[in-house]
């Protein structure tokens, strides 16, 4: 019995081996044409129009400011800025190769469609919708499912809902929070072991509702009235400063929501109402249900959570579409078109392109993925981020020059796990290579250190983060001279300059120049062992400046 | 002519001294973190301060460590002992603790306004309530963010450090990345990331290639001015001092007398104690050390018998230790957790979640021995609606950390400029006079 038992357990992990080993060879060799590629279709050209009126509007500020904006960067580069911003990874070589063969002036629209319709872009963007609905905490355990809400939102990413029904949705849905995700946006704000689990706190409610779908900040008015005249309300043609009723009389419009067994439903009962004890009052006082500018959009019927979302996504809110276009840009290029980008002042100024791209977003019904679309063709897009000549301040404000961020956390991960792949590590790939790609980039980014709901504020790298790059057991696995990337470089390039080449467009989308080619020829010449010298140009290469930042 | 220099670095506001050290991401040895506190070191210290927190997450029960009331309904049995500190009595499992007791106060009726664990955390490791719109950061960034000298510019290895940590260790928040605590496991093993895996060859071929490619990178860029000081290679130096610094030696505790390591108990928390001390005594700034395992919200006695066990060896020797080594009048120790428990057992025998009075110890750096501060009440009514009513002389979580950071002549009421653009205070609380002197 015993050797049965063995016998099994050694036919069980020679069958896993082999597996693991199938799993990693790359599957396509080559790549189906996405469906919603069309080149030269009226979609086409109507999204090259509007990116065109952006184009004119940035063209507009810099003339004004008498800018002149750098030049256009080439193509891989244009690429690999797309990957990271919507997939969270850089291109494989298999997909370089393909992406050369398209049409040059098709080779955005080729690689937006095809992102748009990769698992791995709704996951992308899920997350980061995620983080400003309902933040990074774990949350009130047993009441939140933060999993739950991202896959939700993938899924309705990938079948692009219109962003403002998926807002009246998180807005006003009820229900238990596993059977209807879109709830955890109010089990998130329930405070745990407060004596009030069957009631989501109305002010986390408030501010976040008013930061993440409004991009406007007036958490402060929780407590006082504004002195810092950074809060405006009322008439957008001439708003006034905030005041502490502002915030509760928004606060109000969650008072009567409640969890119970059945999940988050609205009471209508005198418990409904918002009392709070307001600064210069020694009691409390019921406040009033009321929006903080443009009541007459707010719908006059209905639960008033209903009419909150109403209100909110009226096509005539303007701050609902400029907060979308700020983080949607954001989250293309890692920098707002006004920053921070959860705080847009009502009194403005706003940039002419995010007019532009707000007012397409209305007319096209909220619809997000022609958004991205409209981004990736801007001329804004495509700018370099170097120059010949100097680039101050005033470009980086104006969006004359692409801006250099840092890679995140997630993005310095998957960058690095596709890197040590020729293939992509998508949805089509193996199961095992899909859940060995996802563990690895939740132990590389809980090390790094996981910038939460703050995401797109600059910051640099540090001393232990740079630890991680250089010794750090992922990147060890990934690129060590016994791993299949490298050695499958080494065995099967023709020559040591394919060998380099193929090694530079995994991790850094371009080709060698030709002095960079000559000093790795060199570095090979000097190594006996191919694989090692593959391993090594892999640690220099992912260690490297231009590899850590979206340029 | 007209000058249009700057005048030094000290002629920054602190505003931009902080996006530069955030966005630039300068590590602990940087001339501009440097600058930075030294425009904010208001009160110079003789000696340099650290602070050692023994964090016990989960949150132990004041009843069975430092409140016990014996002979009481909320006692359930548990039983004190008498202690070196006379009248004060201690929960009965801490036995070496009590023989320091003339050393060590408590503060027992601290409040705090969380009682789910992640928020509380939050809270008792900052001084402030989660803000949804702003990082609030830990001590232990705060600290190293405020103190630099000579000492502090000579460290090769991180100055603030977690060891075993949880979830949630001290972190920089709005201060950036760089004041996150460099996390580190059982220090019976090598600390992480610290080695190349090739030979120092290979790693020097490498790290060539590397320069060279960073070089032609920044040459590139060389004309970005709205980028610059954000490029450059200098956590690569940092990193490499790092790896080859002798003050590595201070995580290791392998090399240690077996009598030493025997008297911190013989447990990954023990051995984390030690390594703090040397690391403290190597220059660190600020070392947080974990024991979880306090949640219990069943078979409460047992349980947390079992952690005190632990704690109680770890607790006392590094007390013992620091005065051997004369580093008890510059190093103040913390002991407690995010909150406390419940005064009566729930029918599973345990404690739930109670921050309406609960305890944190406090040791060395000046800070006076053998105090009790506040009390909580011995025969507090069920369902009691009110409990803080019940509670003498309460103090707010936040006056521990005023506290502390008074005592490091660090001057909490000045206000940061925050990344929101909204200044504030270091720490809102106050300290607590009964401690000092």
């Amino acid at each position: 019995m015993n050797s049965f038992i063995r016998n099994a357990v050694f036919l069980g992990a020679i069958g896993l081996g082999i597996a693991i080993l199938w799993a990693m060879l790359p599957t396509d060799a080559t790549l189906a044409t996405p469906a919603t590629f069309r080149p030269n279709s009226n979609a086409q050209s109507t999204i090259r129009k509007v990116a065109a009126e952006v184009d004119a509007a940035f063209k507009g500020d810099w003339q004004k400011q008498n800018i002149t904006p750098v030049g256009l960067a080439d193509d891989l580069n244009v690429v690999r800025r797309l990957y990271l911003a919507l997939n969270g990874t850089i291109p494989s070589v298999q997909e370089i190769r393909a992406i050369e063969n398209i049409e040059p002036d098709q080779r955005v629209h080729y690689c937006v469609s095809r992102l748009l319709e990769d698992g791995r872009t709704h996951d992308y963007l899920a997350e980061r919708y995620t983080r400003a609905f309902v933040g990074v905490e774990a949350g009130p355990f047993l009441l939140y499912r933060r999993r739950r809400f991202a896959n939700w939102l993938a899924k309705e990413i990938k079948a692009n809902r219109p962003y403002d029904e998926l807002v009246r949705q998180l807005v006003s849905d009820d229900g238990i929070w596993t059977d209807s995700p879109a709830v955890n946006f109010y089990t998130r704000n329930i405070i745990p072991d407060s004596g009030k689990e069957d009631k989501p706190d109305p002010v986390l409610l408030a501010g976040r509702t008013s930061r993440a779908f409004l991009a406007t900040r007036i958490d402060c008015l929780q407590c006082h009235d504004d002195f810092t005249d950074e809060i405006h309300v009322g008439d957008p043609d001439s708003p006034r400063g905030g005041e502490q009723t502002d915030f509760h009389h928004l606060a109000a419009f969650f008072g009567g929501t409640r969890n119970s067994f059945f999940g988050i439903h609205d009471i209508e009962n005198d418990d409904a109402s918002w009392k709070y004890q307001l600064l210069h009052d020694d009691t409390e006082t019921e406040i009033e249900a009321m929006v903080p500018w443009q009541s007459e959009l707010q719908p006059e019927q209905g639960p008033l959570r209903d009419q909150l979302a109403g209100w909110i996504t009226h096509a005539e809110n303007r701050p609902f579409a400029r907060a979308a276009v700020n983080r949607l840009w954001a989250i293309m290029t890692g920098k707002p078109l006004v920053d921070p980008v959860d705080n847009i002042p009502l009194s403005g100024p706003f940039p002419a392109a995010m007019e532009t791209l707000a007012n397409d977003f209305i007319n096209s019904q909220f619809d997000l993925q022609r958004m991205i679309e409209v981004i990736a063709e801007t001329r804004a897009f495509r700018l370099q981020s170097d120059s010949q000549f100097e680039i101050t301040q005033q470009h980086h404000d104006a969006n004359a020059v692409f801006p250099l961020t840092r890679l995140r956390p997630e993005q310095m991960a998957g960058a690095v796990i596709q890197a040590s792949s020729l293939s992509a590590i998508n949805n089509d790939a193996h199961v095992i290579r899909r859940l060995g790609k996802a563990l690895e980039q939740m132990e590389f980014v809980s090390r790094y250190g996981d910038p939460g709901e703050n995401e797109f504020d600059q910051r640099g790298e540090t001393v232990t983060q740079k630890l991680l790059m250089f010794n750090g057991e992922m990147i060890n696995r990934r690129i060590s001279d016994g791993s299949m990337s490298s050695a499958h470089i080494a065995d099967l390039s023709p020559d040591t300059d394919s060998t380099i080449e193929t090694v530079f467009l995994a991790t850094l989308t371009r080709r060698p120049s030709e002095e960079e080619m000559k000093w790795f020829k060199q570095r090979f010449a000097l190594q006996k062992n191919q694989s090692e010298a593959v391993t090594d140009l892999y640690w220099s290469l992912i260690n490297s400046l231009e590899f850590g930042w979206n340029h | 002519m007209e000058d249009h220099s700057c005048g030094g670095i000290d002629h920054l506001d602190r505003r931009t001294l902080l996006k530069m050290a955030g966005l630039s991401g300068l590590s602990w040895l940087t001339p501009v973190a440097t600058a930075l506190a030294r425009n904010n070191q208001r009160i110079p210290t003789k000696k340099p301060l650290s602070v050692i927190i023994l964090w016990l997450e989960g949150a132990p029960s004041q009843l069975e460590t430092f409140d016990p009331h014996p002979g009481t309904k909320i006692a359930a049995g548990s039983k004190a002992i008498k202690t070196k500190a006379p009248g004060i009595m201690l929960g009965d499992g801490l036995v070496q603790t009590a023989e320091q007791m003339e050393s060590i106060s408590i503060v027992r009726a601290l409040t705090s306004r969380e009682g789910d664990h992640q928020r509380a955390i939050y809270n008792v490791k900052t001084g402030f309530r989660p803000d949804p719109t702003l990082k609030h950061p830990a001590i232990g960034s705060i600290i190293c963010h405020q103190l630099n000298n000579e000492r502090d510019q000579a460290m090769q290895v991180p100055r603030h450090i977690s060891i075993l940590p949880s979830q949630l260790p001290g972190r920089g928040g709005y201060l950036g990345d760089q004041f996150d605590a460099f996390k580190v496991g059982d220090p019976v093993n090598r600390v992480s990331d610290i080695t190349s895996h090739v030979d120092k060859s290979r790693q020097s071929k490498r790290l060539q290639s590397l320069r060279y490619l960073d070089s032609n990178f920044l040459k590139k860029n060389a004309s970005n001015k709205a980028i610059a000081g954000s490029l450059g290679d200098f956590n690569t130096k940092a990193a490499l001092d790092m790896m080859s610094s002798d003050q590595l030696a201070a995580f290791n505790v392998n090399e240690a007398p077996k009598a030493l390591l025997t008297s911190f108990g013989e447990t990954p928390f023990g051995r984390s104690c030690l390594a703090a001390l040397q690391l403290i005594e190597t220059g660190v700034r600020c070392v947080e050390v974990t024991l979880g395992g306090w949640d219990t919200h069943a078979n409460n006695h047992e349980l947390q018998g079992k952690r005190i066990k632990i704690l109680d060896p770890a607790f006392a020797s590094l007390i013992s230790e620091l005065k051997k080594r004369d580093l008890f009048d510059s190093t103040i120790v913390l002991c407690g957790g995010e909150f406390g428990r419940t005064p009566h057992l729930n029918p599973l025998g345990g404690r739930d979640h109670w921050p309406h009075g609960f305890s944190i110890a406090l040791a060395g750096g000046g800070i006076a021995g053998g105090r009790v501060i506040g009390e909580t009440h011995s025969a507090p009514p069920k369902g009691e609606k009110r409990p803080r009513k019940l509670l003498k002389n309460p103090h707010p979580i936040e006056d521990i950390h005023a506290t502390v950071l008074h005592q490091l002549g660090i001057d909490f009421h000045q206000e940061l400029n925050t990344p929101v653009g909204r200044p504030l205070a270091i720490c809102e609380g106050q300290p607590i006079k009964e401690l000092l002197g």
